[in-house]
């Protein structure tokens, strides 16, 4: 188990490096200059070069991706052009905020997703199993940002029960629970319907196994069977499938975020972005690949804890 | 002694494209209290949707269009779904013909059998899960109970299987192909424990199996099976000694074990099974049978013979196999 752990980190590791290197040659393939789009029409060639110095375009790429690593490996992640802060304190600064909103978001759907599956094997070819497939294949395929302006349009301008904007008054939890609740519902909605889905198609599949009819065969309750014996099953490609899923679940925060103003990585990045804020730009992607990384192999090593063939084929 | 388990005229069909198989034609069969029945027959003959109507978990598409199940009298079809849950693994306990895939892979063994064990009420302590597991021969029970299935031989899982049904303390106990999935030296080693489990087991026992060594093994009576019907049933004895259905004599005749001595021929029954979803008029079958004439192959034949009996016209003809 050690032995995989140590292999699957430094995999991951290794990604992170081609993924950064390839997000540093895509900068310099974007069009236009990042100097003159800042300093406006009217800069002087000097003010620009001044820039560049200061920005480190001068330089060869490949000696820009050596100084930016090394600088990475010291915990630097750079400082923002404009505003001259260490970008590492601007992300530290809203990434909680959209960890909780990707997390939140994940939870209601991750909890409301099983328990519906569960519900569909349970009822299913019945109308429960019918319309359930049909409200979940509905809201897999409405995007986010959709169901973040409409929300925002029923529960915000109409309704007025919830707060349009911001994230909530700092040091006020209720506040900030109000205004994360529209954001953790655009975001997760359209995986409650995935896993609705996935989780009752894994368990159709496991409900047919023989050792499903051993567990018939001495009696035991259908309920206990389900939730004892074919979820713990079940939930194994679902685990996988989550942690890839928090990625996506992260990029539909960018756009969620924006639809909110809501102060966060997607915030950040987006304004970064106009601006050709570079640093930010690469420290804030350098950061949310690193993060991402890092979840879908801790949902490896969690799924080598809780299905047993696999850690044995591992240390075989 | 009145029967424990009773099967009274069971027909079993699965619905497939454009028909219906018949998997059991009007099976009666029945097995008293320290009885041991051997059901026997080839692959398709019915004989494992037989057991699995015997513990009333038929697969989906399956139907049963007559007949009944009595436990000690009491038909279980027409038993609420949650009265038949009742019966299953207390009354009737089931060892199925994989252990392979019979154990679910992400639960220790300890876990499984506790929880099998516990589908009735209270589970049972794990200090007496582990002297049964002893009892069936596992070396060191305490630590094969916080192992996983596949960290287990296929003939230690199979003992796993029987202690777990064991523990149920049920009045018959159905083996479903109970060694087909074994290599043969862990057969002869399960066949060994079934001999001696049976001396203490106060039930009834059903074996279901393609092994006529088994049968002589481990059985009292028999029943044969073809295409769907009993087509013989006898003390184990007389089966052997003296098959009156054509079919039983030639199923004896093609045991590996019999290998005509000298020329290592393995004789076989000429022809097919017939397609159980359109089935011959007269004796399913006659197409196969040596003694065949007009009338079997015409009418379907009526059980007959005194003491034991036999799906057969020509019963009474003796012949020279």
């Amino acid at each position: 188990m050690l032995d995989y752990a140590i292999r699957r980190v430094g995999l991951s590791l290794l990604i992170l490096i081609v993924v950064m290197t390839a997000m540093y040659g895509m900068v310099f393939l974007v069009p236009g200059d990042p100097a003159s789009l800042a300093l406006g029409p009217r800069a002087t060639p000097e003010l620009k070069e001044a820039l560049r110095e200061r920005m480190g375009l001068d330089q060869p790429i490949l000696t820009q991706i050596a100084y930016f690593f090394a600088n990475v490996l010291q915990g630097d992640l750079g400082v923002d052009v404009w505003s001259k802060r260490p970008v590492l304190e601007q992300i530290l600064e809203v990434f909680p905020n959209t960890l909780l909103l990707g997390v939140v978001a994940l939870g209601w759907a991750l909890v409301t997703g099983i328990l519906l599956g569960c519900a569909a094997v349970v009822w299913r070819d019945t109308w429960v199993d019918r319309l359930l497939g049909v409200l979940s294949v509905s809201v897999i395929s409405v995007p986010s940002f959709v169901v973040a302006i409409y929300g925002l349009i029923v529960f915000a301008v109409w309704l007025n029960w919830l707060p349009a904007i911001g994230a909530g008054e700092t040091g006020d939890p209720a506040s900030q629970l109000r205004a994360l609740i529209l954001p953790a519902f655009a975001v997760g909605i359209g995986w409650v319907g995935y896993l609705a889905r996935l989780v009752r198609a894994s368990m159709l599949e496991v409900m047919e196994a023989p050792h499903i009819r051993t567990a018939r065969a001495f009696g035991m309750r259908e309920r206990d069977i389900v939730l004892r014996h074919a979820l713990r099953v079940a939930i194994v490609p679902t685990i996988s499938i989550l942690a890839v899923g928090f990625g996506s679940i992260l990029s539909s925060a960018v756009f969620v975020e924006s639809v909110f103003s809501r102060p966060g990585i997607g915030t950040l990045i987006t304004g970064a972005v106009e601006k050709r804020n570079y640093p930010v730009v690469m420290g804030t992607v350098l950061f949310m690949t690193a993060f991402y990384l890092a979840v879908v192999t801790a949902a490896d090593l969690l799924i080598a804890r809780l299905d047993p063939r696999v850690r044995d084929v591992l240390r075989g | 002694m009145s029967a424990l388990l009773s099967v009274e005229n069971l027909s079993v069909s699965y619905r497939i494209p454009g028909g219906r198989l018949r998997a059991l034609r009007d099976v009666t069969l029945s097995v008293r209290r320290g009885e041991v029945l051997g059901i026997v027959g080839e692959s398709g003959c019915g004989k494992s949707t037989l057991a699995a109507a015997m513990i009333g978990l038929l697969p989906q598409g399956a139907t049963v269009e007559g007949g009944a199940i009595r436990l000690e009298g009491e038909d279980m079809r027409h038993l609420s779904p949650d009265r038949q849950r009742g019966i299953r693994g207390r009354s009737v306990a089931m060892v199925f013909q994989d252990p392979m895939t019979a154990f679910n892979p992400v639960l220790t063994i300890g876990r499984q059998v506790a929880d099998f064990t516990g589908a009735h009420g209270q589970r049972l302590p794990q200090a007496e899960i582990a002297a049964m597991l002893e009892r069936v021969g596992i070396p060191d029970p305490a630590r094969c109970l916080g192992r996983y299935p596949h960290e287990l031989s296929g003939g230690m899982r199979q003992r796993v299987a029987i202690a777990a049904a064991l523990l149920m303390r049920p009045d018959v106990l159905i083996a479903d192909e109970p060694t087909t999935a074994l290599d043969v030296t862990m057969e002869a080693q399960i066949i060994h424990l079934l001999r001696a489990l049976r001396a203490d087991f106060d039930g009834a026992i059903v074996i279901v199996t393609h092994h006529l060594g088994v049968i002589a093994e481990l059985c009292d009576r028999v029943a044969v099976m073809y295409a769907g019907e009993v087509v013989e049933e006898a003390a184990v004895d007389d089966l052997f000694h003296d098959p009156r259905h054509p079919y039983s004599r030639a199923l004896l005749a093609c045991d590996p074990a019999v290998v005509i001595p000298g020329t290592g021929h393995l004789p076989t029954i000429g022809g097919r099974v017939p397609d159980l979803s359109v089935l011959p008029a007269g004796c399913a079958f006659a197409a196969r049978c040596p003694l065949a004439d007009a009338l079997c192959r015409t009418s379907p034949p009526r059980v007959a013979g005194q003491g034991r009996s036999v799906l057969c016209h020509r019963a009474a003809t003796q012949v020279a196999p």
